[in-house]
């Protein structure tokens, strides 16, 4: 063979090839997506198995003299309940579930104020020595 | 504010409420700890707020809700007195109980708001997830409730039991489980109110046969409660801000709790079968053996003289200065000891006070600087060489009956050497037993001297003495 039909039998081949990657990836696209959604739930699981690492971990480095303040705190984050108490009461058709979230948002704004409130009063007194 | 959007938001609020805790560290790093909390809640309600689709009324009730409950909580924490710290947080975490069981009730009545179904059609995924944060949430009010009336005194300290207590507690828990199969399977209203009267009967239940100085176990495992609660809310609604915080807060209360049972080497499932101090037959022997044994008691001249030839006291703190609002009166005894040139220090055991860390705080606002309050490890070896141990309100945890005899209700407890120094001083205010009902040895010891009176005249009548 010499090296003209050499190289135009290379470029058929070269041809053939594009057109089976045509064909294969239209294939692919009528087959829809290969991977299957990964439920929320585990997506939210994993965040909150690693939230409860971080918190280990965090909380252990927490001085002792603390102690109490870190309840004053732990306290008013964990109102953070109020975001889903505002969701219902802005966006619910319900009577029912306003007056629910509206309750939510009242009793959570009690702790968000007065966690922070109480903590900064208890922090504020730590002093170190004067010399 | 586009979903994406709003999601990040809340992931920066939870980044600055990990950095919140991370700052309490070290207490010249709270203060900033405690600003980023602040901010990783206004960025939290900000970004709710910012949501496109909410009506006006709902933007009203919003506004309004947030004034009355944060008006009510400043006017609350600005007012309350450091010694009553305890009930205040027992009363906090009530709150976060029943603000989880009232968002719950508002998803199954308007699940369209979190996208988590059509009313009357929940995804079943939500209503276990509902049901969870609801059950935990209806505990961790009444739970908390009942902590608080016994930590405000509105009812007594001591444990309540009955016969078949265990028994009817772990029906009423059966029951529970089988009423949530129910409303999963029902999505019913009116088995939801039944989940919460019971769940709530069962957190009743649960606190009252535990006695007075468990509570710091009783407070942080609320603590931890409150933030499962808020956990399940936030898989029920599908929130991040809401799971992360819920795991910090869950993962801070457990984790207290198990430092103040370590604190009394008692297990979880001991104090919380509760009944402690009630019926230790080792109590009974040892105060009727007591009666034949002398104590050396002294006056606060006496106090005076042997605290001015000191040149090393330790003061030992307990709940009994808090409710003797004491801390100030002995800030000046110490004032006036180092102005002699005496070494003062002072020594918190791991379970003082009525919540973990009650005592620096009461410290603290009688302006005892910081860096000279100790924890049990640090400086327990340094009693040997103190002249004066300062026994102020504590009892069983300076009690050596813990390292010496094995039939005691304590023993194993990690307690403070103060036998080792030179002077025990102890004041109290008669001989009775503390809160473990057992007998302190210590009181019979020759380097061992009691004061009888109230802890705040006694400290102030030995300044007077020293001035």
């Amino acid at each position: 063979m010499n090296p003209t039909q050499l190289a135009d039998q290379a470029a058929l081949l070269a041809q053939r090839a594009f057109d089976l990657a045509d064909n294969a990836r239209a294939l692919a696209a009528g087959a829809g997506p290969v991977a299957e959604a990964v439920e929320p739930f585990v997506f939210l699981f994993a965040v909150f198995l690693m939230a409860c690492f971080v918190g280990y971990y965090v909380v252990w480095n927490v001085t002792p003299a603390l102690h109490s303040p870190l309840m004053g705190v732990t306290n008013a984050i964990s109102s953070v309940i109020v975001v889903g108490a505002m969701l219902a009461t802005g966006l619910a058709f319900s009577g029912w579930a306003m007056g629910f979230g509206f309750i939510a948002v009242t009793l959570a704004s009690v702790n968000i104020f007065g966690g922070f409130v109480v903590t900064y009063r208890m922090l504020q007194m730590f002093k170190k020595k004067v010399r | 504010m586009s979903a994406s959007l709003t999601s990040l938001a809340y992931l920066v609020a939870a980044v600055l409420f990990v950095l919140a805790l991370r700052g309490l560290s070290h207490p010249e790093t709270s203060r900033k700890g405690n600003l980023m909390g602040v901010a990783g809640m206004a960025i939290a309600i900000l970004a709710t707020l910012a949501h496109a689709n909410m009506s006006g009324v709902g933007y009203l009730l919003i506004v309004l809700g947030i004034a009355v409950g944060g008006g009510t909580g400043t006017f609350i924490a600005m007012r309350i007195q450091m010694t009553a710290l305890p009930q205040l947080v027992a009363a906090f975490h009530s709150l976060v109980g029943l603000a989880a069981v009232f968002v719950a009730a508002a998803a199954l009545n308007a699940p369209e708001a979190f996208g988590i179904g059509v009313p009357g059609h929940v995804f079943t995924e939500s209503l276990i997830e509902m049901s969870i944060g609801l059950a935990i949430g209806a505990i961790t009010f009444s739970g908390s409730l009942i902590a608080f009336a016994k930590l405000q005194a509105l009812m007594k300290g001591s444990p309540i039991s009955f016969r078949f207590q265990h028994q009817l507690n772990l029906g009423l828990a059966v029951l529970l489980v089988v009423l949530i199969l129910v409303f999963i399977a029902t999505s019913s209203q009116t088995v939801f109110w039944l989940i919460a009267l019971l769940a709530m009967g069962l957190g009743f239940l649960l606190i009252i046969p535990i006695g007075g100085a468990d509570m710091p176990v009783v407070v942080s495992m609320l603590n931890s409660y409150s933030g499962w609660a808020a956990c399940g809310i936030g898989f029920t609604i599908q929130n991040l801000a809401l799971i992360i915080t819920g795991a910090l807060v869950g993962a801070s209360g457990a984790i207290l709790s198990y430092i103040m049972c370590k604190g009394m080497n008692r297990s979880i499932f001991n104090v919380l079968l509760g009944g402690f101090g009630t019926d230790t037959g080792g109590g009974a022997a040892a105060a009727a053996g007591a009666s034949d044994r002398t104590v050396r008691s002294g006056n606060a001249e006496d106090a005076a003289f042997i605290l001015k030839n000191a040149s090393k006291v330790i003061i030992v703190p307990g709940y009994g200065m808090a409710v003797a609002q004491a801390q100030h009166s002995v800030r000046e005894l110490a004032d006036i000891l180092k102005k002699e040139g005496v070494d003062v220090k002072y020594a918190i055991h791991p379970v003082a006070g009525r919540m973990p860390g009650h005592m620096n705080v009461l410290l603290a606002e009688a302006n005892v600087p910081y860096d000279e309050v100790f924890e049990l490890d640090e400086i327990n070896s340094e009693f040997s060489s103190a002249d004066v141990a300062y026994v102020i309100g504590a009892n069983d945890v300076t009690n050596p009956a813990a390292k010496t005899d094995p039939k005691s209700a304590i023993y194993g407890m990690p307690i403070l050497d103060v036998e080792k120094a030179g002077t025990v001083l102890f004041i109290k205010r008669s001989m009775a037993s503390g809160y473990a009902g057992v007998e302190n040895e210590l009181f019979f010891r020759p380097n061992t001297m009691m004061l009888f009176g109230d802890a705040k005249k006694m400290t102030e009548q030995i300044v007077k003495a020293l001035g």
